[in-house]
């Protein structure tokens, strides 16, 4: 068998397990056996680590990047068939796929150009809030989401100036503040809601109501979530090729001389602040269009969604899955995400957990579980 | 024997102060097309910081830079590159997680192409715009070591201190300098591979029309083969100028040196 082929071969097999443990793990509800699964996965994935296969196993996957997109897709698009008429499944892979998007959009500010932003649940928020506000003006769906992203990415540029001029410790106060501002703004905001909040009215795209189930025959009806789901889906397909597009180019080198030196970037014509105000517009940009699909996808949104602990989370999701790296993010939003929700024990302590899980991370894996690797600019081109 | 004497760079009175330390005081010196300059002196002297202020990365208490009759005094560090300066760093300064293509690259700026719409969507022009600045980086890259042109996509982490500040200079190369500034290139490297690095430097010099360079060394060897002119500082003052060998047997110098340490 040639070395292609058993790439090839790896890789389908490896989509499929991927797909068959997920599909297991949303579905069993009894605490031991998802335990027993969580562990199981554990021990397959220590145990091939330990006979050098997952090094093994990540050449091949490079080596084949567009099958491995495409497998990764179609093993998502299994697992989201496989649930078509349970809303809780669908709204749980909905918001991963979710906050995939917005953390894509923190890596790109956080991982690629060292820009710290500790208020993403608000440009998250301000998403949401976008969409409720226009819920029911008729606007197209798409619109909506686009919108979301282009207020998140203006309000975005308040905190420009301060973000610009302050570094490391004093950018995070920064931007601390501004979230806690944010939540502090809603609740005495009457016509935003206030503390209780704003309902979200449902979608159309086309004529299609994304807030009514899908008649497909007699016997099969796709639940509501479906169309979330789908879009949630297409929504990470364009980040993941955005975010790879500019990590592949010389703006993607123009952020990690910002963030790895400014001082030599400087004296190499890289000019600072315009690849940090590219970085953390776009970045917030992404975080808004996320929120605004999750809100239209909840139906209802209040101030306590934007908490600053959900702020962490979304940093912690970056720092677990590793800086820069979007396959690690995409891990570490599942592994967030999903975990408390399956696992009651966590469900409780998950702050707690998340914390320690931090430490640990930062003090024996700094780089995250899945790290980015070096810039190929040209998949496959070696010189 | 010179072929123009046309002025590339000039400083006037050109003073800087930390405080209460004058790191470069009334310090005036002028460089012509083509020249190497030894700049020498004890530690603390103020040759790094002559280099930061004309660059950009400190602003001037006093006097003026003139580069290309420019008057560039208070000039952004970006500009000043634009402009055709370049350099290295006496620690190192090279983006150790990125790889050695990434790192030269970083050189080429002012010749890449970094609109948002060329960038992302135009991805066929960007692939032919990275694969003819790789050739030449790699060209470049083989003068100073072949077997480190085959390493391109590797991590500058992994490297010998040698081999990063070979890179580290082909990084000011690659932009096609007018003036090149050279601090301290050969710390930490044996007579052998500082004699090989100053040949690399020399035939480099050869290619690009006109370079200039400033070398800050401490290695005298070096200084006396390849400099046309030495200049030295001490406390942020120019005590001596001249041929090597003249400044070598200056009485000032002596005491400077011997006071020094
Ligand atoms: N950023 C700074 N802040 C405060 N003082 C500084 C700074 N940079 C340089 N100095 C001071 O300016 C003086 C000149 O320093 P400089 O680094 O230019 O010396 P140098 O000639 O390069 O010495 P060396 O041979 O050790 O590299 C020193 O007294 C140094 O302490
Ligand atoms: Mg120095």
């Amino acid at each position: 068998m040639t070395q292609s082929l058993k790439d090839k071969l790896i890789i389908l097999l490896l989509a499929a397990l991927g797909a068959a443990f997920l599909v297991t793990f949303i579905a069993i509800e009894e605490q031991a056996e998802i335990f027993a699964l969580l562990v199981f996965a554990g021990v397959l994935i220590i145990a091939s680590a330990k006979l050098g296969l997952t090094d093994k196993i990540s050449q091949s996957l490079s080596r084949n990047e567009r099958l491995l997109n495409l497998s990764v897709i179609a093993a998502m698009l299994v697992v989201i068939f496989w649930f078509h008429e349970d809303h809780f499944p669908l709204l749980m892979i909905a918001t991963v796929l979710l906050y995939v998007v917005a953390c894509c959009g923190l890596n790109m500010q956080f991982g690629y150009t060292g820009v710290v932003n500790f208020a993403g649940a608000a440009f998250f928020g301000v998403g949401c809030y976008t969409a409720a506000v226009l819920g029911g003006t008729g606007t197209p769906l798409l619109l909506v989401i686009a919108l979301g992203g282009v207020m998140a990415a203006i309000i975005g540029s308040i905190l420009i100036i301060p973000v610009l001029r302050t570094r490391g410790h004093y950018a995070a106060v920064v931007t601390i503040a501004f979230g806690l501002l944010f939540r502090t703004f809603l609740e005495v905001n009457d016509t935003l809601g206030g503390p209780q909040g704003l309902p979200v009215s449902g979608m159309n795209l086309f004529g299609w109501d994304f807030n009514s189930n899908i008649q497909i025959t007699e016997n099969i009806e796709f639940s509501f979530y479906m169309n979330y789901v789908i879009l949630a889906l297409i929504m990470v397909i364009l980040t993941f090729i955005l975010m790879r597009r500019i990590e592949r180019s010389w703006i993607g080198l123009n952020f990690d001389a910002v963030r790895l030196d400014e001082t030599a970037a400087a004296c190499y014509g890289i000019n600072i602040k315009r690849w940090k105000i590219l970085s953390f517009t776009l970045g917030n940009f992404l975080a808004g269009t996320a929120g605004a699909l999750f809100a239209m996808m909840l139906g209802f949104i209040a101030p306590s969604n934007f908490a600053f602990s959900d702020s962490l989370i979304l940093v912690s999701i970056v720092l677990l899955g590793g800086m820069g790296s979007i396959w690690g993010t995409i891990l570490a939003a599942g592994l967030v995400v999903l975990l408390p929700e399956k696992l009651q024990v966590i469900q409780e302590y998950r702050f707690l957990l998340y914390a320690v899980v931090m430490i640990l991370i930062l003090l024996f894996r700094p780089q995250g579980v899945l790290p980015r690797n070096l810039r190929s600019y040209i998949p496959g081109w070696r010189g | 024997m010179e072929q123009q004497q046309e002025t590339v760079l000039a400083f006037k009175g050109l003073t800087r102060r930390f405080g209460g330390v004058v790191a470069l005081n009334e310090f005036d010196m002028e460089l012509t097309n083509g020249q190497i300059v030894g700049l020498i002196g004890p530690n603390g002297s103020g040759k790094t910081t002559s280099f930061n202020v004309l660059t950009g990365i400190y602003e001037a208490n006093g006097g003026s830079i003139e580069f290309l009759g420019q008057d560039i005094t208070s000039w952004p560090a970006q500009k000043v590159y634009e402009a055709g300066v370049a350099r290295t760093f006496q620690r190192s300064r090279l983006c150790l997680e990125l790889s050695i293509f990434d790192n030269i690259m970083i050189g080429a700026h002012k010749r890449l192409n970094h609109g948002f719409m060329f960038n992302v969507f135009k991805r066929k022009a960007l692939q032919q715009q990275i694969k003819e600045n790789y050739e030449e980086a790699r060209k470049l890259l083989t003068i100073f070591d072949p077997e480190l042109a085959d390493k391109m996509f590797e991590p500058v982490g992994s490297l010998r201190m040698i081999d990063r500040r070979r890179i580290e200079i082909c990084r000011a190369l690659i932009s096609h300098p007018r003036l090149l500034l050279l601090d301290e290139p050969s710390a930490g490297m044996t007579h052998e591979e500082t004699r090989e690095l100053m040949d690399d430097i020399l035939e480099v010099r050869e290619m690009i029309d006109g370079l200039s360079i400033i070398l800050v060394e401490h290695e005298m060897g070096m200084i006396e083969r390849v400099t046309d002119k030495c200049i030295v500082l001490n406390f942020g003052q120019k005590i001596c100028e001249g041929a090597y060998r003249e400044v070598a047997s200056n009485k000032l110098v002596q005491e400077a040196y011997l006071g020094g340490e």
